[in-house]
């Protein structure tokens, strides 16, 4: 039996790439269905992997303690994993206000809100997950986005409960989204932040869907 | 003249023990559970954020003793001890294992934060360490603070403020 640190040995440059690649179409997708949506240019963050101890995980999501509003969801089928799509609550308040059009303050209407920002979980989500079924050719689903607003070490921390049985470390792949048109100043700045963690057993699928070995 | 104590920073799966006038605390509490054993007398106090029920859920061998409820509590115990506490004085105090998200899925995992709590509590109760206090469940994430002089353990939670129990 190998311990913890083959795991991760399992993963080197190639396989770093490959998963490097899934982020990248997954949030591109993701991108083209966010800016017709919102009909403004969205772009993406040139994407990162990175092997890091838990701890560093949250601090790549702005810290353990950070409130944010994260739509979350878990993918079944024949790679399961967890999803997240970050973004800071003024982010979130700015998505609604784009979508519905309503310039008001949302506080007074968080039933809107709510079901705006679930919708909105939905298109990324969804665009994400088909563009990882097509890339992979293989079979996922997944369930109904979760919206919550709370701490990013609380969320967060769901997407490493599989992954803390065989490892102290995790891999994060992490792309970003930012408004294009670069219009309007600081205000009107979005941006959000993909984590996508596939349980353990799912690297190994992953990566034979695209003919590449895990121990290259 | 009084010392300015420090504060200890307990990161995910990770423990730490310290003595007043330091404070000890972790941070973004969801299913995790925050678990505090001290001693009022010698005003020590030892902090674990664990992430599983029972280290026997690990598929590989070697890895972080204090991401699991029981060897987590295990360590501290012996921790405190080493470092002067008496373990019939030795109390605690909880807060975490919320359900962050409602939703049906076939994964067990996501009914994690419950387990954990369960796990935690069959391991104190074995060991006869008195719960005098616990904030735990519901669907909030928490970053609580030990102060090892008053044992009182400081919650704050989005939206709700503060409390001190």
């Amino acid at each position: 039996m190998s311990n913890s640190k083959d795991f991760m040995e399992g993963f080197g440059p190639l396989q770093l790439d490959v998963l490097k690649e899934i982020g990248n179409i997954g949030s591109g997708h993701a991108a083209t269905s966010l800016s017709k949506l919102l009909q403004k240019k969205i772009e993406m963050h040139v994407p990162g992997v990175e092997v890091v101890d838990f701890d560093q995980v949250m601090e790549l999501a702005g810290g353990a303690d950070k409130e944010v509003v994260s739509v979350f969801q878990r993918m079944e089928g024949e790679a399961p994993g967890t999803m997240f799509f970050i973004m800071p609550p003024s982010q979130a308040h700015h998505f609604v206000k784009l979508m519905t059009n309503v310039s008001e303050d949302l506080e007074d209407d968080a039933e809107m809100a709510m079901s705006a920002l679930q919708e909105l979980g939905n298109i990324l989500s969804g665009a994400y997950l088909t563009a990882l079924c097509d890339f992979t050719e293989l079979d996922l689903q997944s369930t109904v986005p979760s919206i919550s607003q709370d701490m990013v070490g609380a969320i967060l921390s769901m997407g490493l409960i599989e992954l803390s049985q065989v490892s102290d470390a995790a891999i994060v792949i992490k792309t970003s989204l930012i408004d294009g048109d670069g219009e309007g100043g600081e205000d009107e700045f979005l941006e959000g932040h993909f984590f996508l963690f596939p349980d353990p057993p799912s690297y190994q699928k992953i990566f034979s869907s695209l003919g590449v070995r895990e121990d290259d | 003249m009084i010392k300015e104590g420090q504060v200890l920073r307990i990161g995910i799966g990770d423990m730490g023990i310290v003595h007043s006038p330091d404070l000890i605390r972790t941070s973004g509490l969801g299913s995790c559970v925050g678990i505090v054993l001290y001693d009022e007398v010698k005003k020590l106090a030892g902090m674990a954020h664990i992430m599983l029920p029972e280290a026997a859920l690990a598929k590989k061998q070697g890895l972080k003793r204090a991401k699991y409820a029981d060897t987590a509590i295990e360590d501290l115990l012996a921790g405190l001890k080493g470092a002067g506490a008496s373990s019939y004085r030795l109390k605690a105090k909880l807060a975490g294992g919320a359900q962050m998200f409602q939703f049906t899925s076939s994964n067990d995992m996501m009914r994690i934060g419950p387990r954990n709590v369960e796990a935690v509590k069959k391991n104190l109760q074995s060991l006869h360490i008195p719960i005098l206090a616990e904030d735990l469940g519901g669907r909030s994430g928490r970053t609580i603070e030990f102060h090892p002089d008053t044992a009182e353990l400081h919650i704050r939670k989005v939206n709700q403020g503060e409390s001190v129990i």
